[in-house]
């Protein structure tokens, strides 16, 4: 059996780091690619890079960081952000990368994931889907649907449990622009089934909700997703603890865990997460 | 130090294999010129794709003929991923072809029911004996596999490793001077850089 994995994540803006880490001993701790080598050093499964360059030269920097990544690292890569279309796919392919992962492009056009694992294969195609509860909007069912003889909701009651038991299935909305807008008419549990029936070889699922905090991974979501795709789902936002790591694989089902902060902070190195899982009896690769 | 040539007859991209390999020290050609790859102390078979298209291509560039001569004159080979199928008689892949004949046995789809094919992820591998290709590489090593089809040795004794997806597969074949490999050893860490410091210990010539 596939042997779950961790991975990393770099938010990217002009070919260097976003968030600053804490790593003692980089030369350059805005370097991608050096930051990427101490994280398979350390025993990362994968990488993904998310690319938030703004500018037009946008391509050329992308495809340099997937060159100068695979001269340097020896794990399977995943590019996203700025990918939208087989073109842009074909040329940070081509410098190296494994796999690239697409969000608002393929909402905008479905037919680019069966474009794109056509020509690259859907083990390629990864689809990134930014998700949130739709209770969030504050379209909980009306409270009148509740059965009769519910107790009034206690002081914090949140509009989740209100939706439990009112028997009405939980559900999230896609958001692109980095969480800013929400995608009208789009089921986040629905999308993934479509976009990985469309050719998309796995699920990049960030929860937008827990996205930033350190409360964990949002599990129900993860579970929802994992149960009706065929495909690997990668749980992303809101690890902040070892244990989170181990609750989105065993219960959100997930076949990998992302993180960033958690990592790049130096709350914990990766090797302590592998050995977490280890230990909780996650089948993990030691190093 | 070892020269190594990786055969481009246009499947998949071999800059990952490149780098890796001249991390690991190798003076490193990527050519499809057969005359170049006969310069080299060892030779590499990569590929990502279909079976069938790739013995086309090989044999459109006399490629098929070059390996089997390196291997006549005793330069050591290595297939990786699709370049270890092709080491085989034939693959069942889109209606089925011939490959190389330099081991016994044929290609057909992995077996796993209930499981996703094709098989991507980092799996533990197995190793059935010892050979130099492996040196210092520990019991379970994980390497970083992505295939739907898997190898089926004629002769157990061709077997140097195996991995476990559905049924447990062949995943590392050895008669030396030819090795194949089903997994990535270029996208798998330390365990892969280390198989391929190996490969290029095996190629190094014999100091006069």
């Amino acid at each position: 059996m596939a042997l779950k994995r961790v991975i990393p994540c770099l938010d990217v803006d002009e070919g260097r780091v976003v968030k600053g880490t804490n790593f003692v001993g980089l030369r350059d701790a805005g370097d991608p690619v050096e930051l990427a080598a101490r994280y398979d050093d350390e025993g990362a499964d994968e990488l993904v890079f998310l690319d938030i360059t703004a500018s037009h030269e946008r391509r050329e920097t992308i495809v340099e960081l997937a060159r100068r990544t695979a001269d340097n690292v020896f794990i399977p890569f995943t590019i996203g952000g700025g990918i939208r279309t087989a073109d842009d796919a074909q040329a940070v392919l081509d410098a190296g990368a494994d796999k690239v992962s697409v969000n608002s492009a393929a909402l905008a056009r479905p037919e680019l994931l069966t474009e794109l694992a056509e020509v690259f294969g859907a083990q390629c195609v990864v689809i990134a889907i930014d998700a949130k509860r739709a209770g969030a909007r504050d379209e909980v069912p009306d409270r009148a649907v509740e059965p009769a003889g519910r107790l009034a909701p206690e002081p914090g009651d949140t509009g989740r449990e209100a939706e439990d038991v009112a028997g009405v299935m939980s559900s999230w909305d896609v958001y692109v622009n980095g969480g800013r807008r929400v995608v009208e008419g789009r089921d986040a549990v629905a999308w993934a089934r479509e976009a990985t029936e469309r050719g998309a070889g796995e699920v990049l699922l960030t929860s937008m909700d827990r996205d930033g905090t350190t409360d964990g991974y949002d599990l129900e979501l993860t579970r929802a997703v994992a149960e009706v795709v065929a495909v690997p789902v990668i749980a992303s936002g809101g690890a902040g603890e070892l244990r989170h790591l181990e609750q989105g694989i065993v219960e959100g089902g997930a076949d990998a865990v992302l993180c960033a902060s958690i990592f790049h902070y130096g709350t914990h190195t990766i090797r302590e997460a592998k050995q977490h899982l280890h230990e909780a009896g996650v089948p993990v690769r030691l190093t | 130090m070892a020269s190594i040539a990786i055969l481009n007859y246009g499947m998949g991209n071999l800059r990952s294999v490149e780098k890796a390999l001249e991390r690991v020290g190798a003076e490193v050609v990527v050519t499809a010129d057969p005359q170049a790859a006969r310069a080299a102390d060892g030779v590499i078979l990569p590929g990502v794709g279909a079976f069938p298209a790739a013995m086309r291509q090989l044999r459109e560039l006399e490629l098929d003929a070059l390996v089997a001569e390196r291997l006549g004159a005793g330069t050591p080979v290595l297939g990786i991923c699709l370049g270890l199928q092709l080491l085989f008689e034939r693959s069942t892949e889109l209606g089925g072809a011939d490959g190389l004949g330099l081991v016994p046995g044929e290609v057909t789809p992995l077996e796993a029911p209930g499981l996703k094919v094709p098989h991507i992820g980092w799996e533990s591998v197995r190793w059935e004996r010892s050979s130099e290709l492996i040196d210092g590489l520990t019991a379970a090593t994980p390497f970083y596999f992505v295939h739907s089809f898997g190898v089926r040795p004629a002769d157990s004794a061709d077997v140097l490793g195996s991995a476990e997806w559905g049924e447990r597969f062949t995943c590392a074949v050895a008669r030396p001077p030819l090795y194949g490999v089903q997994f990535h050893p270029e996208k798998s860490s330390a365990a892969g850089l280390r198989l391929l410091a190996n490969f290029t210990r095996i190629c190094a010539p014999v100091p006069a």
